[in-house]
């Protein structure tokens, strides 16, 4: 028998670099880099990178060799290497002027089919839908772009309408879960078939152009060919599940490719958003169906009362009626507010929208329409107002979605600052840093402790400056007092007996006052009474003489803790020393992180109560200087 | 035509031929022949413009029948052949009536050349005959200015004429014959020339022949007219008036006025068919209309969408991609990439500075982006790295390996062996609690009393001190002659003596404390000296070693016996009984460990043969064994049987010293290089664990005798106290759990805990450190 010679079998024959693949293909660069984009073909991490190498050290890229030999009897191969006979063969008409051929040519030009790829790729629906947070984040992307030597008008448009498509499906099923304003962009999440899927929508207009190093356009086209079958095949599929017809059928006017809004960005998006207001033609004249859903429940609630099956009721609870959140209300959205993100989170929960039908197309409502519940508005001021409507800033949406629930709106009210927008996407229950809105958010009864803490913090740090802040007190008392003896008098002048209305104002300024006197006195008088029933109770009990109790000093315990642990921790095995230290270091950072984001939260609330504390004072200040004025005048 | 052109060969021939016969008449008869003619000819021709011309005329006469020829008129062919007549006379007659008739075929001779000038110039300066001249008046010359018309009569070519410096010729005619370089005149020639010739400053030299050429009058204007960039031909009218050859009017009558066939006012027959066969073509099918090819190619176009999938999760047997590894997804976003985060995760200066510092190495940095605040949705501008980012995935997608790797996700708390806690393994000492001042450089060793009343320690500053224990008296002070490396108390009861090592000398030395009854047994015993007469010692422990008892002085002091060793000792360890003792003398090579017995006075050496640099010896706390520690290895040795049980490998740099357990089948070895080795000498040579407790070297270790604890002194100033359990189940390993790290001793030139020792009876450890001090530990 001979004996095998080295590499000659084992991880060394699993394995093929580029260059080797290459010449197996009998493909160019290009044409392989095409293939694997297609094919979804890319490179291994062997298990031993020498082994894999032949023996050669340095890092080379490899594939699998039955990849390779996969794609050997690929049908597009040959499509790439006919497109190189067609770039020839053509080259030569034009360069000797046979036009009638070349146009003969051109019409013959051997075109690539990936259907059998998408099929190949995701041999399930559901490995489709795994897959999509990538597909459908460029095509967002690409959706956007204007016309580009690389990038024809027609493929953006074939994005354009896919996304569309898409966004349609999402709205009709009301699949929409999580929604997120980055600085990148709007991150939606949606739940379709139990797969989450997450895709990013940039902020306008997100092509700039680029040098050929940051980006090569042409890496992303492949990638986008190839995406946009795919994204066809799963809407076709999608929107079949929902009983739509595919393609959907949009109003003549929009979505059309003419020359308008084929050169003109922003006439290309309107179309876009225009779109997305249309209810979709369905194949069955049924309503929503929201009778599955109660079933589901029911099944549920026959299964016994697990804690599983609780949590699960709860979620579809929660879910159900994040579908219906905006179910009844009316939106109009102002003209400087980004619309394209609200009109799909308002619709798919259920929601009317409109906006400006003078600007943009595709509205169904007017401003001046009595029914609009929310007016959503970017702007500090707005001259016309009605009585009838909330106006908002776009922010109350998202948290809105983010907490399934509708929030009161007062936090969000035109040119008010907003509260911190956070991201629904952090675990709740994980064990970095939270920050104090997140926490009231998950238990609201934390806001009022901290309030609470608040206000002893201000006592403790009050006793300073107690003195004078009695003093513009006492001050702005005697003027009150004084102006409203005043005003009693001169008004039992006039009219000879107590105007209801101003009597009760200052009543509630009187009242406020003493009343915040009296809740003081009445802790201090409940503290005390707390421990003197403590003290009574103590001696009751006692029978014996008091022994000393035997103080524990905390740090000094922590301490020898502290050491004890350190010396075990020197007992970790050898072999796992690396990785040991490897974890307390990640796990210091993490630390470390979490101390530094307390820290600035710290100094900035002591901050901003600081700045508070002045203005009140001066608030104060200046108000008892005007009254001692209004005294003098009197 | 080809006559034409020999004949005028001819002629350039000929003036050159006069060119050189001009200077050399050394020539045969023909040339001779040839120059009489020529001296003719040139006669006629040079000098003169107007003999030039007339030669030039001739010349012209030709292109003139030439033109003619083309013209159709045959008139030129008989002035050819008159030429060709004449030519034939002129080579037969080889007289002056050649001229003469050149002159006569010239049609229009205007001047004669003057024979009286004729002399003249044949004299003083070389014949030119043929040189081309222009004549204004001829306008058919003038628009032809060919190559041709070039007089040659050197046939060198278009060359470096100085390549003919050195030879006498300056070319070849062509007949092929030489053309002899003229003479060239010296300098006064030149003067004289200058100062008689008035012709002298149109004078210049023709490179080709070395003749000189006398410039004509027109020649003269030429150049003229080219010097002030005037068109070089005087007869040419730059302002001559516009003809119009094609007139700007439009006609309004028409020239012809033939009326239209008939045949355009008719429809074609052959096109009707040919429409007719193109509308049923259309009705069929077979041919389309524009429209609908363009409706097609739009149907056509963009991607067909059908059910690819029949069900959600059926899938069709299909040759796939080999082990399929799903791309992760991106991280999602947390609280730092909204766009109105809260505010302690927008940057501080600090951390904008190190965000911008770590430019060129992005994946250091803690985000990689810069979170920002907006205060509306309206002001969010589009993240400029978005399309890069997006790039990027994508190129992740395609060009980054994958594999399937088992991510590690546990606590590194997981990672540290489950021990006992130390509170359940009490007794063991916790707090300082005494220490014993006194010595004033680094004490280097210290023990104890078997009873555990005194200690005994051993200084740099050459004094041995013996303590009590309880109060942390210094009872007495024995001062000695040099550094006292090692102090060991004997771990008989029933004696009281210290070994103490001091330079190269070992003193026993009778502390005096305790019983008395036992100060007088020992005083007695070591007072007789034993006969060793039967014993023969040898050369070799003789130069080694030598007793004696000590002086009165000494005797003073308790020192009983002294025994001289040859090299300074290290070590000295007594043997659990008592009797006998060894020492450790690293520089004595071979003889380097010794053994003593007490009870005969004499001493062995155990080894002849060193294996290593001797570190420490220690006794078998039951067996006759005695463990040997080298720098890198020990070795243990049967003292009955005289051969080497084992050897332990410890796979440390160097070793410092040992203790081993009380039962005997464990052995402790602290080394130099922080770790402490517990070795079963029961399980195998390799330690059965390796601890790194310490920070830095670890000087000492030492085994309690009656509780199950060790210590380990260290030059990180830190005593350890630990745990190790050995069970008398000889399946289960010895336990080990670190108790606790006593650090109160101070750093004095790196050196922390020098030695530890612990109670014989109490759970106490006693250490000593280069601070001069004793602690005790309880």
């Amino acid at each position: 028998m001979r004996r095998p010679k080295k590499y000659e079998s084992g991880e060394a024959t699993q394995y093929i670099s580029r260059r080797a693949a290459l010449r197996r293909l009998q493909l160019s660069l290009n044409d392989f880099r095409r293939l694997c984009i297609l094919k979804g073909v890319y490179p291994r991490e062997p298990k031993h990178r020498r082994r894999a190498q032949k023996g050669s050290s340095e890092i080379k890229i490899l594939y699998h060799a039955k990849d390779i030999r996969f794609l050997l009897h690929e049908s597009i191969v040959w499509t790439l290497r006919d497109y190189k006979i067609f770039a020839k063969k053509s080259g030569r008409d034009r360069a000797i002027k046979d036009f009638r051929n070349l146009k003969r040519r051109l019409a013959l030009f051997p075109e690539i089919k990936l259907d059998h790829i998408v099929k190949e790729r995701y041999p399930t629906f559901i490995d489709a839908l795994k897959d999509l947070d990538d597909c459908l984040t460029l095509l967002f992307l690409f959706s956007t772009f204007p016309s580009l030597h690389l990038i024809p008008r027609e493929q953006s448009a074939l994005c354009r309408r896919l996304t569309i498509e898409f966004l349609h499906y999402v709205i009709a099923s009301k699949s929409l879960r999580k929604v997120f304003i980055s600085i990148k962009g709007y991150y939606f999440q949606a739940e379709i078939k139990g797969q989450k899927v997450t895709w990013i929508v940039p902020h306008y207009y997100p092509f700039k152009p680029q040098s050929r190093q940051d980006v090569d356009f042409k890496v992303m086209s492949i990638f986008v060919e190839f995406y946009t079958i795919m994204l066809g095949f799963v809407n076709f599929r999608l929107f079949h599940g929902l009983n739509l017809a595919y393609p959907p059928q949009f109003p003549s006017s929009v979505l059309q490719d003419n020359s308008e809004t084929l050169q003109d960005e922003s006439s290309f998006v309107s179309d876009r958003i225009a779109a997305l207001n249309f209810e979709l033609l369905r194949t069955d004249k049924l309503m929503e169906d929201e009778e599955e859903l109660d079933i589901d429940m029911e099944l549920l609630e026959q299964d016994g009362d697990s804690k599983r099956i609780i949590k699960m009721k709860q979620e579809a609870q929660e879910v159900a009626r994040l579908r219906t959140l905006f179910k009844g209300l009316k939106f109009f959205i102002n003209r400087e507010v980004p619309r394209e993100p609200l009109i799909i989170l308002i619709r798919s929960f259920g929601g009317k929208v409109s906006w400006d039908a003078s600007v943009f197309a595709g509205a169904t409502f007017d401003e001046s329409d009595e029914t609009i519940t929310h007016q959503i508005v970017d702007r500090p001021s707005l001259s016309t107002q009605y009585i009838s409507r909330d106006y908002i800033q776009p922010q109350w949406v998202f948290d809105c979605i983010n907490q399934r629930q509708l929030l009161p709106t007062n936090k969000y009210f035109m040119g008010e600052q907003l509260p911190p927008h956070l991201s629904p996407f952090v675990d709740s229950k994980r064990e970095t840093y939270i920050p104090p809105e997140e926490k009231a958010l998950h238990d609201p009864s934390l806001i009022e402790t901290h309030v609470q803490s608040d206000d002893d913090d201000d006592d403790s740090d009050a006793e300073a400056d107690n003195q004078e802040e009695e003093e513009i007190e006492q001050q702005l008392l005697d003027a009150q007092l004084q102006r409203a003896y005043q005003q009693e008098t001169a008004e039992y002048k006039k009219y000879g007996g107590t105007d209801g209305v101003n009597e009760d104002e200052e009543d509630s300024v009187d009242d406020d006052d003493e009343e915040d006197e009296e809740e003081e006195e009445e802790e201090d008088v409940e503290q005390l009474d707390d421990k003197t029933k403590r003290l009574l109770e103590e001696k009751q009990k006692m029978k014996v003489e008091s022994g000393k109790v035997h103080k524990v000093n905390k740090r000094q315990i922590r301490k020898a803790e502290v050491d004890e642990h350190r010396l075990q921790a020197r007992m970790v095995k050898p072999r796992h020393r690396n990785l040991f230290r490897k974890l307390i270091r990640e796990k210091q950072t993490k630390e470390k992180e979490e101390w530094l984001l307390r820290k600035k939260r710290r100094n900035i609330d002591a901050d901003a109560k600081e700045a508070k504390k002045t203005a009140k004072r001066e608030a104060k200040k200046a108000a008892a200087e005007a009254a001692a004025k209004a005294l003098k005048m009197a | 035509m080809a006559k034409k052109q020999d004949r005028k060969r001819k002629v350039k021939d000929e003036a050159t031929n006069d060119g050189a016969s001009g200077s050399d008449q050394s020539d045969n008869a023909e040339e001779e022949e040839d120059l009489l003619q020529t001296v003719k000819e040139p006669g006629e021709d040079s000098t003169d413009d107007e003999g030039i011309d007339q030669e030039y005329q001739s010349d012209s006469s030709e292109d003139l029948e030439f033109e003619s020829d083309e013209e159709g008129n045959y008139v030129g062919r008989k002035g050819g052949q008159q030429e060709s007549s004449d030519e034939e006379e002129v080579d037969e007659e080889e007289e002056d009536d050649d001229d003469d008739d050149d002159e006569e075929e010239g049609g229009k001779v205007e001047d004669k050349p003057t024979t009286s000038s004729k002399a003249e110039t044949n004299n003083e300066v070389a014949p030119l005959p043929a040189l081309p001249a222009r004549d204004p008046s001829k306008q058919e010359y003038e628009d032809s200015d060919t190559s041709d018309e070039e007089d040659i009569r050197n046939t060198v070519g278009n060359i470096p004429m100085h390549w003919y410096d050195e030879y006498k010729h300056i070319g070849y005619d062509w007949d092929g014959n030489k053309i002899i370089k003229p003479i060239k005149g010296d300098q006064i020639d030149d003067f004289l020339r200058k100062i008689e010739d008035p012709d002298f400053w149109r004078t210049v030299k023709d490179p080709q022949t070395g003749q000189e050429v006398v410039l004509s009058d027109a020649d003269i204007a030429l150049i003229k007219r080219i010097n002030s960039a005037r068109i070089p031909n005087a007869e040419h009218e730059e302002y001559e008036p516009w003809i119009e050859w094609f007139t700007s009017e439009v006609e309004k009558m028409p020239i012809k006025n033939v009326p239209d066939h008939k045949r355009s006012f008719l429809p074609s027959v052959s096109e009707k068919k040919r429409v007719s066969r193109m509308v049923h073509a259309l009705k069929m099918g077979w041919m389309k209309t524009t429209e609908e090819v363009e409706r097609e190619k739009q149907q056509k176009r963009g991607p067909k969408f059908y059910m690819l999938w029949e069900t959600d999760t059926g899938r069709e047997q299909m040759r796939r991609i080999h082990d399929p590894v799903s791309a992760p997804k991106r991280d999602l976003p947390g609280h730092a990439e909204s766009y109105n985060p809260p505010p302690e995760y927008l940057f501080d200066e600090k951390e904008t500075k190190q965000w911008l510092k770590l430019k060129d190495e992005p994946h250091k940095r803690k985000l990689h982006f810069m979170p920002q605040k907006f205060k509306s949705l309206r002001e969010v501008p589009a993240y400029s790295r978005y399309l890069r980012e997006r790039f990027l995935r994508c190129l992740d997608l395609y060009l980054c390996p994958r594999a399937k790797r088992v991510k590690l996700n546990i606590d590194a708390e997981y990672l540290i062996p489950k021990l006992p806690s130390p509170r359940d393994l009490q007794p063991f000492p916790t707090v300082e609690s005494l220490v014993y001042r006194g010595h004033t450089d680094l004490v280097r060793s210290v023990s104890v009393e078997p009873k555990g009343e005194y200690m005994v320690s051993g200084s740099d500053d050459k004094t041995v001190k013996i303590w009590e224990i309880a109060t942390g008296r210094c009872i007495r002070t024995i001062e000695t002659e040099d550094v006292v490396r090692c102090v060991a108390w004997c771990p008989n009861a029933k004696l009281s003596i210290i070994a103490v090592a001091t330079g190269s000398r070992l003193l026993l030395v009778n502390p005096k404390v305790g019983d008395k009854l036992l100060i007088k047994k020992t005083d007695d015993l070591l007072a007789e000296e034993p006969s060793n007469q039967d014993i023969i010692d040898n050369e070799r422990i003789k130069t080694a070693v030598q007793w004696s008892t000590a002086e009165a002085a000494e005797q003073e002091k308790g020192v009983r016996v002294i025994i001289n060793h040859f090299k300074p000792i290290r070590q000295v360890t007594w043997h659990g009984r008592g009797d006998y003792l060894a020492t450790v003398m690293p520089e004595g090579a071979n003889r380097s460990a010794l053994i003593h017995q007490l009870s005969k006075r004499r001493s062995q050496i155990p080894f002849s043969k060193s294996k290593g640099l001797i570190q420490c010896v220690l006794f078998h706390p039951v067996k006759p064994c005695f463990f040997v520690a080298t720098q890198h290895n020990i070795r243990i040795y049967d003292l009955v049987k005289q051969e080497l049980i084992k050897k332990l490998l410890t796979n440390s740099k160097w070793i410092s010293g040992m203790s081993i357990h009380p039962k005997g089948d464990n052995l402790l070895v602290s080394t130099y290089d922080k770790k402490m080795l517990w070795f079963d000498l029961d399980l195998s040579t390799k330690p059965y664990q390796t601890m790194r407790l310490h920070r830095n070297a670890v000087r000492s270790v030492a085994f309690h005798l009656r509780y199950p604890l060790f210590a380990s002194g260290s030059d990180d100033q830190a005593v350890i106290v630990s745990h190790g359990m050995v069970y008398n189940d000889l399946l289960q390993n010895p336990l080990i759990v670190p108790l606790k790290k006593l650090q109160t001793h101070e750093k004095r030139d790196d050196f922390g805990v020098l030695d530890v020792c612990w109670h014989p009876v109490q759970p106490w450890v006693f250490s000593t450190g280069a601070d001069c001090t004793i602690r005790l530990y309880t």
